[in-house]
C-alpha cells in the first residue's frame, strides 16, 4: 500500500498514459506511429518504477527500451523499404481478441480473489545491494547472460549478412 | 487516497493482454515482435510491484529478475530483427501470413 495524493495522482496518470499508447500500438494504422505509441508505453513502465523506487531499473528501462529495442524496431522498418507499412490484422483478430479478453479476465479475477499479504514499510531496494545480489547469488546467471548477449550479437550479424548479397557487392564493384 | 498491490497487478495484466492481442493478430512481423515486447513489460511491472508491495523474503530479487528479462528481451529482439530483415530479403515480405515455407 502505497498512501499519499501525490502517488496516487502520479499512478493513476501513468496507467492512463501507458494504457492508451498501448492501445495506440494496437488501433494505429502506420508502422512507425506503433511503434513510437511503443516508446511511449515504455515511459510509462519507466515512471511505474520510479514510482515503486526501482531507480536504477527505470534508468535501464529508458536506456535499452527505448534507447536500443525501440530504434532497433524503427531500422527493422526501415531496412524492409517494399514491405508493407501497414499495422493490419490477420484473419486471426477475432480469436486473438478472445483470448486475450479471456486471459485478463482471468488474472484480473485471480488479483481480485487473492489476500496478497504486504508489506506496510518501503524494503531495501538500493542500486548498491541490487549489485552485490547481481554479483553474489546470481554471479553463474549474470555471467550466463553475458554468454547469450555475445551468441545472439554474433547470430544477428550472421543472419543479416547473406552471402547473395555479399556476392552481389562484390560484383558491382568490380 | 493511496495505491495498492492490486492496482499495479490489474494495470500489469491489462497491459499483458493488450500485448497478447497485439502478438496474436498483426501481420507485420515487426508488429508481432512489440506485442511480445508489451508482454515482457507487463510481466517486469508485475514483478517491480511484487518486489516493493508483497511480503517477501528478499525484495530485491525481484529487481535482479527484471534485470535479466530486460537482457533476454534485447537479445531476442536483435536476433528477431535480423531475422525479419533475413525473410524480407529472400522473400520480399515480412507479412506473418505469407510467410509459411521455410526453404526459398
Amino acid at each position: 500500500m502505497i498512501e499519499g495524493t501525490g502517488p496516487a495522482v502520479a499512478f493513476w496518470g501513468l496507467s492512463a498514459l501507458t494504457l492508451l499508447a498501448a492501445g495506440g500500438v494496437v488501433a494505429s494504422r502506420n508502422l512507425f506511429h506503433a511503434v513510437l505509441f511503443l516508446v511511449l508505453v515504455f515511459f510509462g513502465i519507466a515512471g511505474f518504477f520510479l514510482l515503486l523506487s526501482a531507480d536504477f531499473l527505470a534508468m535501464a528501462q529508458v536506456i535499452i527500451y527505448v534507447g536500443a529495442i525501440a530504434v532497433l524496431m524503427l531500422f527493422a522498418i526501415v531496412l524492409t523499404p517494399r514491405a508493407s507499412r501497414d499495422n493490419g490484422e490477420t484473419r486471426m483478430a477475432v480469436p486473438g481478441l478472445v483470448v486475450a479478453i479471456a486471459v485478463a479476465g482471468l488474472l484480473l479475477l485471480t488479483i481480485g480473489d487473492v489476500e496478497w499479504r504486504t508489506v506496510a514499510r518501503v524494503p531495501e531496494l538500493d542500486v548498491a545491494g541490487l549489485g552485490r545480489e547481481l554479483l553474489g547469488t546470481w554471479v553463474l546467471p549474470f555471467q550466463l547472460a553475458s554468454v547469450l548477449l555475445t551468441a545472439a550479437l554474433v547470430g544477428a550479424v550472421m543472419l543479416v549478412r547473406s552471402p547473395r548479397e555479399e556476392r552481389e557487392e562484390s560484383e558491382e564493384e568490380r | 487516497m493511496s495505491v495498492s498491490l492490486e492496482h499495479f497487478l490489474a494495470v500489469s495484466s491489462l497491459l499483458f493482454a493488450i500485448g497478447l492481442f497485439v502478438a496474436l493478430s498483426k501481420r507485420n512481423a515487426v508488429a508481432v515482435l512489440m506485442g511480445v515486447e508489451l508482454m515482457l513489460n507487463a510481466s517486469n511491472l508485475a514483478l517491480v510491484a511484487f518486489a516493493r508491495l508483497a511480503e517477501t523474503a528478499l525484495p530485491v530479487a525481484g529487481h535482479v529478475f527484471v534485470v535479466f528479462v530486460i537482457t533476454v528481451a534485447a537479445a531476442e529482439v536483435a536476433v528477431a530483427l535480423a531475422l525479419a530483415v533475413s525473410v524480407y530479403r529472400a522473400r520480399g515480405t515480412i507479412d506473418v501470413d505469407a510467410v509459411t515455407l521455410l526453404r526459398l
